[in-house]
């Protein structure tokens, strides 16, 4: 509060608040939809665009199952930044599950803000499943504005903090393109 | 039902100062319908709680639990072993709720996690409204089922004051919002039900006796208690 107004103006404007490592590789937990988040990351793979390998994916049916204790359990877990990506804002498969995870991640801001951690390091992004760039877009920002920020104060040695944000998920998850349950194996052409 | 908020959380953080193990006991009754206290909101506290402390680095242990009431013993029993493992219960419950669990395992520490701010009505989701203070005898038999003494800002028991307009209080919420007065609402209703005299009509004083200011009401059901 003793600062001069222009000195002020000219703390704002020089954005990082503490010096950038640049060995720092943040951790990224993406809690991305089935319908919309998890197709476009699926296109941009298939579009070979380049994305930071930061991110780590946990497919939900839809955003709309994402509660405030996922997002806390994931940076609880260490993760230095975590998203939602899901669909459009009125493109929702499920009609607004995007619209409740809005209104969680905004919350969850503000619990952060409570415990002294950055609000900025939980986000909501919406994209289509046409959207492939876009999601390679979302994930280079996030990871570059997270790399600004640095690690996650409440770190914890030794946890992962995919396999925290999973474990709070308890079954919600879906499983990883590519790791199809079981019983779908076998009958390919049927659906 | 019950309606709690949860107190501001650097209120919460002093109130277990120093303390290494930590339970958050939600209940999942009243506080858990209002979205305050049940166990899903115990558990977002708990984690509040472990990253604030990771954070500064100290060392606390912080679980969560709830019990189905914590207003009756027996529901409590179900949390006792967590209760008493831990420094300090951290509860969610109403006042009730606190003040059973920290009179079953005095003399633990307890401590409340919310504020109870009154019997509401959920109005649409997530958002209630006043409509009881229990203040011991119920006279909105005679006031269309509208309650003057917790709707009307003065509780006044014969009609309107003065600063009733256009359906109105002349007092707003504390967010600025209107107020419906409570004597239009009750005149209006009353008008509909072709009841409009009950209005000019003699009514004897409210009993304030029964109200919370005579000390603490206790009730008895000698017909159901245990032989």
């Amino acid at each position: 509060m003793a600062e001069a107004p222009q000195a002020v103006a000219a703390i704002e404007t020089e954005a990082p608040h503490k010096p950038v490592d640049p060995g720092f590789e943040p951790e990224i937990i993406v809690f991305a939809c089935h319908y919309c988040a998890y197709a476009a990351a699926d296109l941009a793979g298939s579009m070979r665009l380049q994305y930071p390998s930061n991110i780590r994916m946990i497919k939900l049916p839809c955003t709309g199952k994402l509660e405030i204790i996922h997002l806390l359990r994931a940076i609880e877990g260490g993760a230095d930044g975590v998203y939602a990506a899901g669909c459009l804002e009125g493109e929702c498969h499920y009609l607004k599950g995007n619209l409740w995870a809005r209104k969680r991640v905004d919350h969850v801001k503000d619990l952060l803000v409570e415990v002294g951690i950055e609000p900025e390091r939980v986000e909501m992004y919406n994209m289509s499943s046409a959207e492939g760039a876009k999601f390679a877009a979302a994930a280079t920002e996030f990871t570059e504005r997270i790399r600004q920020l640095g690690p996650n104060p409440a770190k914890r040695p030794g946890v992962n903090p995919h396999d925290a944000a999973r474990a709070a998920l308890d079954g919600v998850a879906m499983a990883d393109e590519g790791q199809p349950p079981a019983e779908a194996t076998a009958e390919e052409g049927t659906r | 039902m019950i309606t709690a908020e949860r107190k501001p959380f650097d209120e919460i953080l002093s109130l277990v100062e120093g303390k290494k193990k930590i339970l958050v006991a939600g209940c999942d009754t009243c506080v858990a319908i209002c979205l305050t206290g049940g166990e899903k909101e115990a558990e977002i506290l708990a984690s509040e709680l472990r990253i604030k402390a990771q954070q500064d680095g100290r060392e606390v242990e912080v679980e969560h639990t709830a019990a189905i009431r914590q207003c009756e013993w027996e529901y409590l029993d179900m949390i006792a072993q967590k209760v008493e493992e831990a420094d300090l219960v951290l509860s969610m419950a109403c006042g009730i709720g606190i003040q059973s669990l920290a009179e079953k395992f005095s003399p633990k520490l307890v401590m409340p996690a919310v504020n109870t701010n009154m019997l509401g009505m959920p109005q649409e989701h997530a958002v209630w409204l006043e409509r009881c203070v229990a203040c011991g005898e119920c006279r909105i038999g005679l006031t269309a089922a509208i309650c003057p003494v917790v709707r009307c800002s003065k509780s006044l028991m014969n009609g309107p004051c003065g600063g009733s307009h256009d359906g109105l209080c002349e007092v707003t919420g504390p967010n600025h919002e209107e107020i419906e007065c409570a004597w239009a609402l009750i005149w209006e209703r009353l008008k509909a039900q072709g009841r409009e005299e009950l209005m000019f009509t003699d009514r004897p004083p409210k009993n304030w006796s029964k109200s919370s200011s005579g000390g603490p009401r206790k009730m008895v059901r000698e017909e159901a208690k245990p032989v």
